[in-house]
């Protein structure tokens, strides 16, 4: 095993997966030439030529719209977005069609197209740089929408999603692209979307999170005097809610966790199953912790906006004494 | 690089009855390919007829009408081989009908009932796109993978005047342009976008002007002679095939008809202009040339307008007998793997209906 940081681990999964199925490609803003702007399609244009890592005009919603034709021919496209908040001109593709295209044709067409974007704040970086859209792509029918948070799953959950019959879109944790690293199998490596990780186990509380927020719990975890149990939820849709119900019955108590704004955001989702599904198994009231609603504020205060250790460790204090 | 033509002004024509001008033939078409080509103007403008019926009868449902498109439709249909894509708007919903689709599949569709779903690949036809331009990128996409893949296949895209306002149509014809991709981008102009007159929509001299923006030929036909329709897809068609990218046509014709069962067009609409537009209808005009040259006659225009009226009767009959769609189908084909949830919704949705 290599160890690999994040985005080593995505461009690792690009390159075994456009070597194994020549119907396989890469479009987006910068993938070929520059390599992307992390770097995560580097190497890719020389290995497989520029359509099979092509650099595309400056068009998200083209770039989707036009991966939905790819895959009436019989490509497989693996599209890019720059940045998370980049993304929104293709919400219109993913929600007018890609979501919606294949049940059009009464199930008889595939459109086995990923779209994957770095996510999330914390990286000093302009307005719009910084968001975490997961809640869009979730609430859009017909998409699947999966985030990885170590270098291992960003390579089994992208080749996942590559290898998926539907429309996968994978968040990428961009604040531990580089700072983030572990052992990465070699060569083919997938892991099946719908499965949720145990990051560590506990008896007292469950933090549960996804993303650039399961580092955050794992290092309140690290901090409380309590025995802390920590899920990656990792696969929004489809959803593990086994693993979700079974660790709220061990503990009886949820923290939930999320980068995002709180409103309707996937921590108010997982809430309400808990509500629906595991009212008798809780000790005290699902809390959540949650970025603010507000738009994502400039860098010099992002810090006060993101869910921080502190605030997590808060959460569950209270959590514990009620 | 691309040579870029300048944007054609004056609409080509083929059919000389409109200002003195004589007939002309078309290289390549003969008799039986002349009477194709009325085949299916009558048979979609029959079935554009009697959808209106069929909507006043509570039949089917909201309907968005095409008098006098059918020569764009067709013309352009014509041009293309059966391996060729077409991606159409709500506006050519039953241009399938020229692909051997059954009028069945077309009335479901505007029925609300799943037969109206088909897939794609049996007639080389996408679905019909609800949304105005978003379907431009996706014939992009198409036209561009099957190049990447080597085949032959080019694709045409049809949209109305209103879409060249839309991104997506901009990003569409860019993507198609910049990967030279076989793609005809088909303007169906018609003047109007709902009740927003095209002086509205652009200041541009023509639509068609647009096309130099992106680098590519752009030609103007009228959109009422099929026959110069035809053509100029035509040699759209032989431009994609031999490599040398796209072209956007532009289609000049007027919309005679509501935008759909649901509007009332006499709030906007100048009705003198419609009435003179009536007059030189495309079928009409079409009839009247195949008549000045003597390949169509009083009996076999009856026989091909009979076989016509015919295949809307079966059509409807059929539309009308297909069992009312299962409620377990709200779960089927979104995903080929759903989540897991929807067999528990399933469950108690049928024990709630099943009472």
């Amino acid at each position: 095993m290599a160890e690999l940081s994040i985005v080593e681990a995505v461009n690792d999964a690009l390159h075994v997966e456009l070597e194994r199925d020549p119907s396989v490609m890469v479009v987006g803003e910068d993938v070929g030439r520059a390599g992307g702007v992390f770097r995560a399609t580097a190497g890719l244009r020389d290995r497989f030529g520029p359509d099979r890592c092509f650099d595309s005009p400056l068009a998200e919603a083209g770039i989707l719209g036009t991966a939905v034709g790819l895959c009436m021919a019989g490509w497989r496209p693996v599209c890019e977005m720059q940045y998370d908040a980049f993304s929104y001109p293709c919400l219109d593709q993913l929600i007018t069609h890609v979501g919606r295209y294949r049940w059009r044709t009464g199930g008889k067409m595939q459109f086995p197209l990923v779209v994957r974007m770095p996510y999330g704040g914390g990286v000093r970086a302009p307005e719009l740089h910084d968001d975490s859209p997961e809640t869009y792509y979730v609430h859009t029918p017909g998409v699947k929408v999966a985030i990885p948070s170590t270098p291992a799953d960003a390579k089994g959950i992208l080749a996942a999603a590559i290898r998926d019959p539907d429309p996968v879109v994978v968040l990428e944790p961009k604040l531990h692209y580089r700072t983030l690293k572990g052992e990465v199998p070699e060569g083919e490596y997938v892991v099946p979307l719908g499965k949720a990780r145990l990051v560590r186990e506990g008896d007292d509380v469950t933090l549960v999170a996804y993303g650039s927020m399961v580092p955050v719990c794992e290092a309140a975890a690290d901090e409380l005097d309590a025995s802390v149990e920590v899920l990656d939820i990792r696969s929004l849709k489809p959803l593990d809610e086994d693993a979700l119900l079974a660790s709220a019955a061990k503990t009886g108590r949820v923290v939930i966790v999320q980068e995002a704004p709180r409103t309707c955001g996937f921590a108010a989702e997982l809430a309400a199953i808990l509500a629906e599904k595991a009212i008798l198994d809780l000790h005290g009231p699902v809390l959540r912790v949650t970025g603010y609603d507000v738009p994502y504020p400039y860098w010099q205060i992002e810090d006060a906006y993101m869910p921080s250790v502190a605030r997590v460790v808060d959460a569950v204090g209270k959590l514990l004494e009620f | 690089m691309a040579q870029v033509l300048p944007a054609e002004r004056d609409l080509r024509r083929v059919i000389g009855d409109a200002d003195g001008v004589g007939d002309r033939e078309v290289e390549g078409l003969g008799e039986q390919e002349l009477l194709d080509l009325f085949r299916s103007m009558v048979l979609l403008r029959t079935y554009d007829e009697r959808s209106v019926v069929y909507h006043r009868q509570g039949r089917i449902g909201t309907y968005a009408i095409f008098w006098n498109h059918e020569a764009m439709q067709a013309g352009a249909a014509h041009a293309l081989e059966d391996g060729d894509w077409i991606f159409p708007s709500y506006r050519e919903s039953a241009i399938g009908l020229l692909r051997g689709m059954p009028p069945e599949t077309v009335l479901s569709w505007w029925r609300g009932h799943p037969a109206g779903w088909w897939n794609p690949e049996d007639y080389n036809l996408a679905s019909i796109c609800v949304p105005i331009a978003t379907h431009v990128p996706h014939a992009a996409g198409l036209a561009w993978g099957k190049k990447l893949k080597g085949e032959r296949a080019c694709a045409i895209v049809f949209f109305g005047d209103g879409a060249t306002s839309e991104g997506s149509f901009h990003e569409g014809a860019n993507f198609a342009a910049v990967t030279r991709a076989p793609l005809i981008l088909f303007c169906n102009n018609n003047q109007w976008a709902i009740s927003t007159p095209l002086e509205a929509q652009t200041r541009a001299e023509t639509l068609a002007d647009k096309a130099v923006g992106y680098g590519m030929p752009g030609a103007r036909v009228d959109g009422t002679d099929v026959l110069a329709v035809y053509e100029a897809t035509r040699e759209a068609v032989d431009r994609a095939r031999s490599g040398d990218g796209p072209t956007f046509v532009e289609a000049v014709t007027y919309r005679t008809a509501p935008h759909a069962t649901a509007d009332d067009p006499r709030a906007y609409i100048d009705q003198e202009r419609v009435e003179e537009e009536k007059k030189r209808e495309c079928v009409g005009r079409y009839e009247g040339y195949l008549r000045r040259a003597g390949i169509l006659h009083d009996e076999l225009a009856a026989s091909i307008r009979s076989e016509a009226v015919e295949a809307m009767r079966a059509g409807i009959g059929a539309a009308e007998a297909e069992p009312p769609a299962d409620p377990g189908l709200l779960f089927e084909h979104a995903y080929v793997d759903p989540p897991a949830s929807f067999g528990s919704d399933l469950d108690e949705l049928r024990r709630i209906l099943g009472g």
